[in-house]
């Protein structure tokens, strides 16, 4: 499949010193970093997520105010001015200052709870994929049942009844998204457990814990982070409209979504308030999907 | 034979499913009773509402009896006059498909459940009618030539739009089409005004819905449409002279629409349940928002009986996908 596509199938790969074996590290990153300059869809979309990174990291010397600071004196007019260059909120709130906050609670958020979904759901659909029999069963048909759910509805139960927190987002969307992840990681465990490498270690009677996380799950790691690069943007989309519906980060601090769903009402006369966050979380999704995009292309292409 | 257990399947999934949600609203008895009776509340009502939903019980006798009531075996304990809730339900105290009272809405909830539900099945139908021959007709266009710019130009834009989410593609459009050019109203509340007649207030969700989901499924059918490009019997329709457009039309066509085909019946189900966010945005009173105001409020009966109709939404949009499927490809059929 598209796996090990970077060292080992295309020729010109044996003899750059990615073949010479795990101390080369460092060497696979690089080269793996090159590998994006060949499609510009992917340089598009790294670009966009690398600019909220740095944003989320230097929010606080990138924001001239504190996020939840009320400057009275915009109250009057809240329009985007050189002492507030993207404007303030309905309550006086810096608008740079509250996006800049308000990528960082995204990138911390969103990341988290994709690893933790990965966790529980790579140890799922791996445990299912090789073990197969009643595990296997068992696992698919819990999988099933929360799967049956329209995704949307479960977030809003779960949310509604854990109380609106980070924590609770990150454990929600682990919950709602692990099952998906573990039927993608029990397909690539099913192609890969008749291979002969795994059978070779089968007979040297190495542990099955082992055979998993060694030998198969590497080799599965190509889809796996087109997929995890997809979910973020779902898992951005997701901390957005919980926001936006009343279920995220409790006031006052920013979430993108939330600033948006205060500020819609003023849409008619202030509608800066509501279109800076909307372009903020629109251009990172874009940026991760095309990233996804472009790294599928790339995984197909050797 | 096949169906019988899919029925069965399909039974078994809603039965566990519609536990573990009435586990989850349910499992701590006091909080029934509070949000029940709302926040003023004296503890003694809350005593007879206790005793009266008898909430001492273990979760799966209750759950038993919730089922009662929905198949009309029980009497829905809220409706005793005791409890002096007021509640009143013209159909009766025993029937099929009694789903209890809202507290929320102070009514029946099938006397706003169906409406709710018709009302997104408007916004879903139409949305519907709109994303299914357009994303067949650019998923075709685009996987006819794998690479082409036709190919390249509608896949990025596809990704760009189902990047954006509802919300904000929302407030795009209503800075453009209600604040600067006052063309269209901001809210839809399904009432007409003089100003604004009803089927301008569907413009901008059905917008919003079609832009989101179109990307997608159009991405769908441009995949089936580049795999069955490549397979041999279009290769000997080209190479024995038929023109290109009948290959596209009486080959490609009818074996590309069949892997999408399930995709396209998902949509069904993401429209009906899934489109809260449109609804909430443009205050559309709609199923979406009913459960999301009912979550939020802590009405338990309606979040219950909204969630059992999605799950049953979803469920019968599933089988029907897979009877869909078997019928469209013999080669399942076999096996």
């Amino acid at each position: 499949m598209v796996d090990q596509a970077t060292t080992e199938s295309s020729p010109d790969a044996a003899a750059s010193p990615g073949r010479l074996g795990r101390g080369a590290g460092l060497w696979r990153v690089l080269r793996a970093i090159g590998l994006l300059r060949e499609s510009p869809v992917a340089i598009i979309g790294s670009g966009l997520v690398l600019f909220w990174v740095v944003v989320a990291i230097l929010a606080p010397w990138l924001s001239p105010y504190g996020p939840n600071a009320i400057d009275f004196t915009a109250l009057a007019d809240p329009t985007p001015s050189a002492v507030h260059w993207l404007g303030t909120d309905h309550l006086g709130r810096d608008m740079v200052s509250r996006l800049a906050w308000g990528a960082r609670t995204v990138l911390t958020v969103a990341p988290i709870a994709v690893l933790t979904a990965y966790l529980i759901g790579c140890t799922m659909g791996m445990v299912a994929g090789y073990l197969g029999g009643w595990v296997d069963d068992l696992i698919s048909f819990i999988s099933d049942i929360i799967l049956s759910f329209p995704v949307l509805i479960l977030y809003i139960i779960l949310i509604s009844v854990l109380g609106p927190s980070a924590l609770n987002i990150i454990v929600a969307v682990t919950f709602v998204s692990s099952p998906g992840i573990g039927r993608i990681a029990r397909a690539l465990v099913f192609d890969l457990r008749t291979r002969e490498y795994v059978d070779a270690a089968k007979t040297r009677g190495e542990h099955p814990l082992y055979i998993m996380l060694v030998e198969i799950l590497p080799n599965a790691r190509g889809p796996l982070i087109v997929d995890a690069c997809l979910r973020m943007g779902y898992t951005t989309i997701t901390i957005g409209v919980l926001g936006f519906l009343g279920l995220g980060l409790p006031p006052p601090d920013p979430d993108w979504g939330g600033m948006v769903k205060d500020t819609t009402a003023m849409m008619v006369v202030w509608p800066h308030m509501s279109l800076f966050p909307c372009i903020a979380i629109s251009s990172l999704v874009i940026g991760f999907n095309l990233l996804a995009d472009g790294l599928r292309e790339i995984s197909m292409r050797d | 034979m096949f169906i019988v257990k899919r029925l069965g399947q399909m039974v078994l999934t809603m039965v566990i499913a519609s536990f573990l949600v009435f586990a989850v609203m349910e499992f701590s008895p006091g909080n029934v009773a509070s949000k029940t009776l709302g926040p003023y509340a004296s503890p003694e009502q809350k005593q007879i509402l206790f005793e009266k939903l008898q909430l001492d019980d273990p979760l799966i006798v209750r759950y038993g009896r919730w089922i009662g009531v929905l198949f009309g075996v029980i009497e829905d304990p809220l409706a005793d006059p005791a409890l002096n809730l007021g509640f009143h339900d013209p159909r009766g105290h025993h029937y099929f498909g009694n789903f209890g009272y809202s507290t929320l809405y102070k009514a029946p909830v099938n006397d706003i459940l169906w409406d709710r539900l018709g009302n997104t099945g408007i916004l879903a139908g139409i949305a519907f009618i709109i994303i299914v021959p357009l994303s067949m007709v650019f998923g075709v266009l685009s996987g006819m030539r794998e690479g082409s710019a036709m190919d390249r130009g509608l896949s990025l834009t596809g990704i760009t739009l189902t990047s954006i989410p509802e919300f904000a593609s929302a407030v795009f459009l209503m800075a453009v089409f209600v604040v600067v050019l006052a063309w269209l109203p901001g809210t839809s509340p399904l009432e007409a005004t003089p100003e604004w007649p009803l089927a301008s207030q569907l413009v901008l969700p059905v917008t919003v819905l079609v832009l989101y989901d179109f990307g997608y499924v159009a991405r769908m059918v441009r995949a089936s449409m580049v795999e069955v490009m490549t397979k041999d019997y279009i290769r000997t329709a080209v190479l024995k002279g038929l023109p290109y457009r009948t290959v596209i039309l009486r080959h490609a066509l009818r074996n590309a629409m069949i892997t999408p085909f399930t995709v396209i019946l998902l949509q069904i189900n993401w429209l009906i349940t899934g489109v809260v966010v449109t609804e909430v945005i443009f205050a559309y009173p709609g199923f979406g928002r009913m459960l999301l105001e009912a979550a939020l409020f802590g009405d338990i009966t309606t979040v219950e009986a909204a969630t059992l109709v999605a799950l049953f939404v979803a469920v019968i949009t599933r089988l029907i996908g897979d009877i869909g499927y078997m019928y469209l490809n013999p080669r399942i059929r076999l096996t």
